[in-house]
């Protein structure tokens, strides 16, 4: 069967302009319990690549620059 | 190599004490092993990441089942929570935790953790149980994960981050070898060799699906998967009251609870739509649970947590604690449905259901030195049996488990394994990569935890569990032939959701072994009503037998702490009866 892509909105949100992952900064991507943050090999900075967020804040909490928001997923808001 | 390619390899270590799981007794089992003997080796194997991995990544606002001098005894403690599990309880491991609490408490103290306590210096014990006095604020909570990973830090444990074990190996003599892992990022094989492993991974938090339809808003952290009971499960372990489910009252649409915990103490209370108090007892039993589902279901429904009443400077408190540890966004979450506890309650529901012996009864069989019944194989924290575990018993039950698999390791060598199991298992893994069509896991997943709650939620209806078995099965062949991982990342959720499946197909067979109802809402049996002291006052036991699922009886040992008769059933005594 053929697949199709599906969009969501996801809840970490990263400001590009504060996110330093393109100085090698990867707290966020490392703390994550679900594995769902990544670098953006386009940008340099860190994105949520996956939507599977337990919402539970390290990537906010743990973030050297406060570059990261975490929002209740829509689902649940 | 961009993250989350696959690559093919494979390398092997060896250790002497291998711990599988690094949130909260994980952690301290690997410390006390290394204690034990720090010429040994210790490796701490983690899914996701030590700093910030389990239950309490974002740490924790305080102890529910402190056993402290001058305000409980281990008798007490023993006596509660017996009485809270319908008497289906080995005390010995109840109160040796009960003993041993105290002088973890002062240990976690030492690495920097802080306790509540009064203007005498002493600690601020608050009463939420039905009779005694266990809980115990944290006024620095948060920190709680930090301060561990400093002392694992110390103690030089080596920390294998985002390694998923998948099975464990064992002798031909049935003795642990040690264990086979994937790393979540790459898919390269890990084997590690080990004289003795300790599984502390967690809670079966993703067996149902959450109201909100957001899979991964359980109310556990969605990372426990389930995967320790299913790997205890494949190597032969026992597996205890799988039937007695986890279900929890938590802000509705929100993975939190409201918490009655710290609220209660200080006069909150829960009510129904009327401003009603229903029940006497605001601590988490089954009981307790039947009663709110109860209401919830009732013309009274919903259910709130109460606390507008209190003075604002006592709201003040209330809120700055629930909304900086241990589910941070809960303000958040208030904030966007325009939620003040000022004036207005908080409004709630039932989670999902799961497996976690933190607040139920069910998990790996252990005895009282956290041993599973596969010699080396040990348990410890959520997934194991010790029954209303909560965070210290986690600590403490991890900290008996890592001295005694440090012992044991110090007496064996090495068991042998058959090396042919691991070309097995790597095939097994890697199945998924290697289909060009299929299905996704998230939609496998999505699907089984859907047929949970249609099915296997209680109240529990044997012929529904029959046809949520029959649907399950055509689901687990969907996910055996035709599920789909398109790189590392996704081998991850197709491991996970193997793990959820063999969890779903415990829950029912398990439910269906036990034909009486028992510890409320947890195992309510609409066929099998009433509780049957003649027939089922005994643990079940579930393992698997010539590749076959099996359950049979366990008595319960004799007690430690006698119960006498008008105390036995103070728990079915929930709701508050009408007085005039």
């Amino acid at each position: 069967m053929p697949l199709a892509s599906y969009q969501t909105s996801v809840p970490v949100v990263v400001d590009d302009v504060k996110c330093i992952a393109d100085k090698g900064c990867t707290v966020c991507v490392d703390v994550c319990p679900l594995d769902v943050l990544r670098i953006s090999d386009m940008t340099g900075k860190a994105y949520m690549a996956y939507d599977e967020c337990w919402y539970c804040m390290p990537c906010e909490a743990d973030c050297p620059t406060g570059a990261v928001t975490v929002n209740i997923p829509y689902l649940l808001r | 190599m961009a993250m989350d390619e696959i690559v093919d390899g494979l390398s092997e270590v060896s250790c002497d004490v291998l711990v599988i799981g690094g949130g909260t007794a994980g952690p301290m089992a690997a410390l006390k092993a290394k204690l034990r003997n720090p010429k040994a080796n210790v490796v701490l194997l983690e899914k996701a990441n030590v700093k910030r991995s389990g239950a309490i990544s974002m740490g924790m606002d305080g102890l529910n089942n402190a056993v402290i001098p001058g305000y409980a005894t281990p008798e007490q403690y023993t006596k509660e929570i017996t009485i809270a599990n319908d008497g289906i309880v080995d005390q010995k491991a109840v109160y040796k935790y009960a003993q041993n609490c105290y002088s973890i408490i002062e240990e976690l103290d030492s690495f920097g953790i802080r306790f509540l306590k009064n203007e005498n210096g002493d600690y601020a014990v608050k009463k939420v149980h039905h009779i005694g006095t266990y809980v115990l604020p944290m006024p620095n909570g948060e920190t709680v994960k930090k301060a561990l990973y400093r002392q694992l830090r110390r103690a030089r444990i080596l920390i294998s981050n985002r390694y998923m074990a998948t099975r464990l190996l064992k002798s031909a003599d049935g003795r642990i070898a040690g264990a086979i892992s994937v790393n979540t990022r790459t898919a390269e094989f890990l084997v590690i060799k080990a004289k003795a492993v300790i599984l502390c991974m967690g809670a079966a938090g993703r067996l149902g699906l959450p109201t909100s339809g957001y899979m991964f808003g359980t109310y556990e952290n969605a990372a426990n998967s389930g995967d320790g009971y299913a790997m205890a499960y494949h190597a032969g372990a026992a597996l205890a009251n799988l039937e007695c489910f986890q279900i929890n009252p938590l802000i509705k649409d929100y993975n939190g609870p409201a918490c009655a915990y710290v609220a209660g103490p200080f006069g909150a209370y829960t009510a129904n739509n009327e401003g009603s108090r229903f029940i006497e007892c605001d601590y988490w039993s089954g009981q307790m649970m039947l009663e709110f589902y109860n209401e919830l279901m009732s013309g009274k429904g919903p259910v709130f947590l109460q606390l507008k009443h209190l003075h604002p400077d006592t709201i003040g408190e209330i809120e700055s604690t629930l909304h900086k540890v241990e589910r941070p966004t809960r303000g958040l979450f208030q904030q966007g449905r325009g939620v003040d506890y000022r004036n207005e309650s908080i409004e709630m529901h039932i989670s999902e259901i799961g497996f976690c012996s933190g607040h139920s009864a069910s998990g790996v069989f252990v005895d009282d030195n956290a041993r599973t019944t596969v010699p080396g194989l040990y348990a410890a924290g959520d997934m194991a049996s010790v029954p209303h575990n909560y965070m210290l018993g986690a600590f403490t039950n991890g900290s008996i488990a890592g001295v005694d698999a440090m012992e044991f390791a110090d007496s064996h060598d090495f068991a042998e394994f058959d090396s042919s199991e691991i070309a097995q298992e790597r095939e097994r893994v890697l199945a998924p990569t290697l289909r060009e069509d299929g299905i996704p896991p998230n939609q496998i997943e999505y699907k089984t935890r859907r047929l949970v709650n249609d099915y296997l939620q209680p109240p529990k209806v044997t012929h529904k569990y029959l046809l949520g078995m029959r649907r399950l099965a055509e689901v687990r062949d969907d996910m055996q032939k035709q599920m789909i991982a398109r790189n590392a990342h996704e081998l991850l959720r197709a491991l996970e959701v193997q793990s959820i499946m063999d969890c779903a197909d415990m829950a029912a067979h398990a439910s269906l072994f036990r034909e009486e109802s028992r510890w409320g809402l947890y195992h309510w049996r609409t066929d099998f009503p009433e509780k049957d002291n003649e027939n089922w006052f005994c643990h079940t036991l579930l393992s698997k037998r010539d590749g076959k699922m099996t359950s049979e009886k366990r008595a319960v040992q004799p007690y430690v702490v006698p119960i006498s008769d008008d105390e036995k059933d103070l728990y079915d005594k929930q709701r508050i009866r009408a007085s005039a």
